[in-house]
């Protein structure tokens, strides 16, 4: 089979870490700078960074419509952290343009400010070798507040889902890309090649 | 076991910032516009570098209640600064619950041999630096994010040029430098060692390095980003000119676009008048503040 090709959202934010670990799990990763580009690709990976900044700019070069008709079309999609508030349909608290597509309440800044951001092990249900502990970096982290009928929690963190899936869609609190830990990744590849294959 | 502070949390935060600009404000209220124009951060402030230039004096930390009420204004990071070596404004700092610290050689510099050892705190620490030795003996001391000095408050980029070329090319020289000279590398630089050996392998700094002082057009802004930066701090060029609220958000806009040059065209038009800048040679060598620190 034809590597898939995965962008990374490059407006703003940890870009790089991300195309490398598309990279070491055997896909092409291109960052993603301008709406066109995204027809490229088979799966799309929101970073962090801050969302406020992301949803700006998003809004400004007219991603917002673009990425919404996309994944109602079945693209896969992963979100961390910033992405993951992009993705989630409704804000405990705020208002700042969102992507909105998957069924999840998120509170931004959960667990405090910086001196409150931390690292865990977690239990991470359904990826490769889910034995074995997750390490989770979680920086001035959102939490999942709650989710509709179609989402499945993949991992807890202190009773909050931390990490979610519905159909194509994935997202995380927490920053796989910081570490050198691939697996939810590569169960991110998965539904990119389960949509490749129909 | 959830541990807090470690080295990748904070390296990590500065990682989120990629790509962004940091901005200087004063008052809740500039502290908005910067987070509607899309900064990652902004830098919380009781006066913007051009005005302590202007002030003289002796420059300290900032009021906490300054600092809490920008703080209180946005969802945005927060970062504060610290005179040089000054270890107990850190502390206090630290106490407020800022999201990073500056160990800024723009406040008067409290310690004239030492800087902080930052290893000691749970909050992150920015610092300055002009060249690459610099660059490592503060993130030997615990430092999770550089930024290139430039000349502060001046609204004139050439030394900022100057520092991030000086770093790349440093860094370029590394990489070609046979291992066994490392050592003696190392020495002349007056950089840690295995530091030196790190930047040698991979081609770049162990954290992200941002630009600063002197930055004051979207131009100035993707020039930096093209010549390396990850990303840029904006101090006195937004809330010294005449139309902050647009220009902060041009200068976002050219940061994320540095090298598009028909959308950098497009954002330059019509900010009003920029900052006025200083020349360098006016204000004598002995009054840069990028001398201070070492």
């Amino acid at each position: 089979m034809k590597k898939p090709t995965l962008g990374v959202l490059a407006l703003q934010g940890a870009v790089r870490e991300h195309l490398q670990m598309v990279e070491r799990c055997g896909a092409r990763g291109i960052p993603v700078k301008y709406p066109p580009e995204l027809h490229l690709c088979q799966g799309l990976i929101i970073p962090g960074g801050e969302s406020t900044t992301m949803g700006r700019l998003m809004t400004t070069y007219g991603f917002l419509e673009e990425i919404r008709s996309l994944v109602a079309e079945g693209m896969p999609i992963y979100g961390t952290c910033a992405g993951m508030i992009m993705m989630a349909r409704r804000l405990v608290e705020g208002d700042q343009p969102l992507l909105g597509v998957m069924d999840i309440t998120v509170r931004r800044n959960a667990y405090g400010r910086q001196v409150d951001s931390f690292e865990t092990d977690l239990v991470v249900r359904e990826i490769e070798e889910a034995e074995k502990p997750f390490r989770a970096v979680f920086i001035r982290a959102p939490w999942i507040e709650s989710v509709g009928p179609g989402v499945k929690v993949l991992a807890e963190f202190d009773g909050r889902a931390v990490l979610a899936v519905q159909g194509h869609m994935l997202v995380s609190a927490f920053h796989p890309e910081l570490t050198g830990d691939d697996r939810i990744h590569r169960y991110f590849l998965r539904l990119v090649e389960e949509r490749v294959a129909g | 076991m959830v541990e807090k502070g470690t080295l990748r949390v904070k390296t990590g935060l500065a990682e989120m910032l990629k790509g962004g600009v940091i901005m200087d404000v004063t008052t809740p209220e500039q502290a908005r516009i910067a987070e509607e124009a899309g900064a990652v951060a902004v830098m919380a402030l009781e006066r913007v570098p051009a005005d302590i230039r202007a002030a003289g004096g002796v420059a300290r930390m900032a009021d906490p209640s300054v600092i809490e009420a920008i703080m209180e204004a946005v969802t945005i990071p927060v970062m504060a600064k610290v005179r040089i070596g000054h270890f107990v404004e850190a502390q206090i700092l630290e106490a407020l619950g800022v999201d990073y610290i500056d160990e800024s050689e723009v406040l008067t510099p409290a310690d004239e041999k030492h800087h902080i050892d930052k290893w000691q705190f749970t909050v992150p620490f920015v610092c300055g630096a002009i060249n690459l030795g610099e660059a490592l003996r503060r993130i030997g001391e615990g430092a999770a994010m550089i930024r290139t000095k430039g000349e502060a408050g001046t609204g004139n980029v050439v030394e900022a040029v100057r520092h991030m070329r000086t770093i790349n090319e440093e860094i370029r020289r590394l990489t070609v430098t046979p291992k066994e000279e490392l050592m003696s590398v190392a020495k002349e630089m007056g950089a840690p060692y295995d530091l030196v050996c790190w930047v040698a392998e991979n081609g770049r700094l162990p954290v992200v390095n941002f630009s600063a002082g002197g930055i004051a057009t979207p131009a100035d802004a993707a020039l930096m980003m093209q010549l390396g930066a990850d990303g840029v701090f904006v101090g006195s060029g937004i809330f010294k000119s005449e139309d902050p609220a647009a220009r902060a958000r041009a200068i976002v806009l050219a940061t994320t676009h540095y090298n598009d040059s028909k959308i950098l065209a497009e954002v330059s038009r019509g900010l009003g008048k920029a900052m006025t800048g200083k020349e360098i040679s006016e204000i004598g060598r002995e009054n840069l503040i990028q001398f201070r620190g070492w």
